[in-house]
């Protein structure tokens, strides 16, 4: 029995493990907190400042897009449409089967996207290919949380005479704030640890963006180029890279079961 | 027994007279305007909603018309049979056969299935019917957590772990390998799949009902009994989805594979040979895809075939995962 | 019935899910500013009839509702009825507090804000009026900004009538009211029921006979989606004419 959880436990404590234990030493400060100078990608000085303010960008940007477009589709579908709807049922679906569209898909899609209404790789086409992307992950997680919502509560905002859009945004959403922040910060995780998806549609750069138009770096991209070269010193930063992006995710995580312990205050069981 | 109906006159729905001085602030419905805003927010509220709503039923089929749009132009040209069954990669010279890419896809695919789904499979068995309830919630967000790790994460730690563990496998075995290679790539994407087969399955478990249990229990049966001959049976279908779902993630993920695989178009004879599937393919050559003819449409084509694949089995997993909850409801 | 006057007359009232009738034929009128009580044992349609009144069951769901209901004069059910205007004209109870995920508050200013009051100071002198009428205030007045959570079961009770009161309807609707709340809790609500009903109409639905004795003028008996006996509280406790209201009086069918 213990075997089965360790596997599971072993995997996640063997894989966060070695890579800090195999970037950390290799971390400085300058790292963080510097752009790249000329030729670090030779094994000079520099640091990855520009993929991570670029992924947190370009993440942040997607995620609020997503958030944007998701949090009325969950409530049109839960506040709005019959528990039975049929149009409910089909969106669901959609949500189910582009939620297993892999990223690289995305990433193809976007290009076209980005080529159709004519922008060129920037942080605007990497958001917008990255929203996409996360829609079906941020509306699934959400949709779990605000199908919980019971019927009573919903019940008596309307016996007040609330309309259905007052009872979505007055009761629902307060409600459900912890588990809507939950998938929102899923969502924002999933964005800044996405590759495939932005590898056609960001471009990358040594300089931090300025501009939605701007191309932008990000973090595991500055991975997995650093990874690509011949030099021991590089591949020890992307190494170092690799345990900053651990630690982000680890952090997000974090974050969110903090954020629903306090904003669960107003949440009725 | 019937009395007389109140009239408006006798002064029905009028405000009750309040003894203790207090006002009656509103109108009994408020005042009439702002009455008729909130309806009409409502209203348009409604539509608009509708509106997005049909923004993700309609965003796979303009992603699927999007990538088809581009891929004609090779299409047109190269017979579809030629382009998936073709040997030669050379798109200078305008040879796009997809062969050895589909085999890589295929191989690594096949290798993390047969490695993930047994482990998994064990371990949700495990969470589901034998840890005390403590462990499970303990154990929840550990694969939560698995799943949220960033896939450049695991490539790197293939680089570091997985790859050089297989070069000493193949030098052990005296067969001489990089280590990046097929056996490295479907390793890290057996991890990688941990999560989805775990997360479907321990639901799919969850709902078979505890009755069931407790009379297969009662009749004398231990846990294992009942774990193989109660609840597995009962969930046979939701296994097969959960096992789909996984295949399905597996056989699109791009960067952690494209890392640790070798990436050398060669359709592979061993484990320990390197490949180069499909995502790879396109995360490689978005650069230059845009300064050779057909090249792009080629690599549309590729991302088009993943997204009917993976389509495919989606589609499947989720009709099959509602059949069984319909019979189990 | 003399004295009674009608506010809800509820006329050939049929609802269905699917071709199960839960509610069969009703016609029954409740009387302005009394306390009616529909009794009957559990699934009998107590709820869904209480819900038809407030126009709750949702069509989604298969529920199909036939006939009339007329408040006030005016039919519920008529197709340019507006619906949150009826709504509003009834507050709801139900069997567990259903407290907003807010403030105590705003719970209590919620109704009387969507409906558009702004200014402030009105506002708070509503939600102290409305709190005071459902007994709640000395309680909470030092704490109108913690969220109506924390507050115990028989306080949320009251806070959902006080927040019901605050949209000025002219009906109060209880489904089970006190089903979830300690003695004491149960004995506070339906004391401010009772000190209630000379301005409002009042409509409780309870399986618990002898709460129906303390607080009913009118008595509704329904069973299995029929009304099979109504009329004035004593009348029908003390010489009941139905078998099934006598059987169930007296403890045979519950």
């Amino acid at each position: 029995m213990g075997l089965a959880l360790f596997l599971v436990v072993g995997c996640l404590v063997f894989i966060v493990g070695t890579i800090v234990w195999k970037g950390l030493p290799a971390l400085k400060l300058s790292m963080i907190f510097q752009t790249p100078k000329g030729g670090f990608y030779l094994g000079k000085e520099g640091g990855i400042l520009n993929a991570i303010l670029g992924s947190l960008a370009l993440a942040g940007g997607a995620t609020l897009l997503a958030l944007l477009v998701s949090l009325p589709i969950v409530l049109y579908l839960n506040v709005y449409t019959g528990r039975r709807s049929r149009t409910a049922g089909f969106i669901r679906f959609s949500f189910d089967v582009l939620w297993g569209v892999p990223s690289i898909v995305y990433g193809a899609f976007g290009f076209l996207l980005m080529v159709f209404i004519g922008l060129r790789t920037s942080l605007l086409a990497g958001i917008l290919t990255v929203a996409l992307l996360e829609l079906p992950i941020m509306s699934r997680a959400m949709d779990e949380v605000v199908r919980l919502v019971p019927r009573d509560l919903t019940d008596a905002a309307y016996s007040l005479g609330a309309t259905r859009l007052e009872t979505a945004f007055r009761v629902v959403v307060r409600q459900t704030l912890p588990g809507i922040l939950t998938a929102v910060l899923i969502a924002f995780g999933r964005g800044i640890g996405d590759a495939a998806s932005v590898l056609f549609t960001a471009g990358f750069t040594d300089r931090v963006p300025t501009s939605l138009l701007q191309p932008a770096a990000t973090l595991p991209l500055a991975i997995f180029f650093q990874l690509g070269t011949p030099f021991a010193e590089v591949r020890e930063r992307a190494y170092a890279s690799a345990a900053v992006l651990t630690v982000l995710i680890l952090a997000i995580s974090l974050i969110s079961r903090a954020a629903v312990r306090k904003y669960s205050r107003h949440t009725i069981r | 027994m019937r009395f007389r109906l109140l009239q408006k006159s006798d002064g029905v729905g009028k405000k009750p007279q309040r003894t203790d001085g207090i006002l009656a602030v509103l109108e009994t419905d408020g005042p009439a305007p702002s009455r008729k805003r909130r309806l009409i927010k409502d209203l348009a509220a409604r539509r608009f909603l509708f509106g997005l709503t049909l923004v993700p039923g309609l965003l796979v089929f303009v992603m699927l018309f999007g990538l088809f749009w581009k891929a004609r132009a090779i299409l047109a040209v190269k017979p579809l049979g030629r382009l998936l069954l073709g040997t030669t990669w050379k798109p200078s010279q305008g040879e796009f056969g997809m062969l050895a890419f589909l085999a890589g896809t295929l191989a690594v695919t096949v290798v993390a299935m047969v490695i993930a789904v047994p482990i998994s499979l064990l371990t949700a068995v495990t969470l589901s019917e034998y840890a005390p309830r403590r462990m499970r919630h303990a154990a929840r967000p550990m694969v939560d957590l698995l799943a949220g790790l960033p896939s450049v994460v695991y490539g790197v730690w293939g680089v570091l772990v997985i790859v050089p563990f297989v070069e000493r496998l193949a030098s052990m075995l005296g067969v001489s390998s990089s280590g990046y290679s097929i056996l490295a790539g479907g390793i890290v994407l057996a991890i990688m799949v941990f999560p989805t087969i775990i997360h479907v399955s321990l639901e799919v478990f969850s709902s078979v009902s505890k009755d069931l249990r407790d009379a297969a229990l009662s009749l004398g049966a231990n846990r294992w009994e009942v774990a193989k001959k109660v609840v597995l049976r009962k969930s046979r279908q939701g296994i097969i989805a959960a096992v789909v779902l996984g295949l399905s993630r597996a056989f699109g993920e791009t960067m952690a594979v494209l890392m640790v695989v070798g990436n050398i178009p060669r359709v592979p004879k061993s484990l320990f040979d390197p490949g180069y599937p499909l995502p790879a393919l396109l995360a490689n050559n978005y650069g230059e895809m845009m300064s050779v003819p057909l090249y792009d449409s080629a690599l549309m084509l590729a991302a088009l075939i993943l997204m009917l694949v993976v389509l495919t089995f989606n589609v499947a997993a989720r009709m099959i995962l509602i059949r069984a909850e319909r019979t189990a409801g | 019935m003399e004295g009674f006057r009608t506010h809800i007359s509820i006329q050939n009232l049929n609802v269905n899910h699917g071709s199960r009738r839960i509610l069969k034929d009703i016609t029954l009128d409740i009387p302005d500013r009394r306390i009616t009580v529909i009794v009957g044992p559990s699934g009998c349609g107590k709820t869904t009839l209480l819900k038809s009144l407030n126009r709750l069951l949702d069509p989604s769901e298969g529920l199909r509702v036939h006939g009339r209901i007329l408040v006030d004069g005016e039919n519920i059910y008529s197709p340019d009825v507006e619906v949150t205007h009826i709504r509003r004209k009834m507050g709801l109870l139900s069997q567990k507090p259903q407290v907003l995920p807010m403030s105590i508050f705003d719970n209590v200013a919620f109704a009387p804000r969507i409906h558009g009051l702004r200014e402030k100071k009105t506002l708070a002198r509503t939600v102290e009026h409305y709190l005071k009428l459902a007994g709640l205030w000395e309680e909470v007045k030092d704490r109108l900004a913690t969220p109506a959570s924390e507050l115990s079961v028989g306080q949320q009770q009251r806070l959902c009538l006080a927040r019901g009161l605050a949209a000025e309807p002219g009906i109060i609707l209880g489904d089970e009211p006190t089903s979830a709340l300690d003695p004491q809790s149960s004995k506070h609500v339906e004391q401010r029921l009772i000190d209630l009903k000379s301005d409002y109409t009042v409509v409780v639905v309870t399986h618990i006979l002898r709460q129906a004795k303390r607080i009913a003028d009118y008595i509704v008996f329904l069973y299995l989606g029929e009304v099979v006996e109504h009329g004035p509280a004593e009348k029908v406790f003390e010489r009941p004419r139905d078998p099934r209201t006598r059987a169930y009086l007296t403890g045979e069918i519950s």
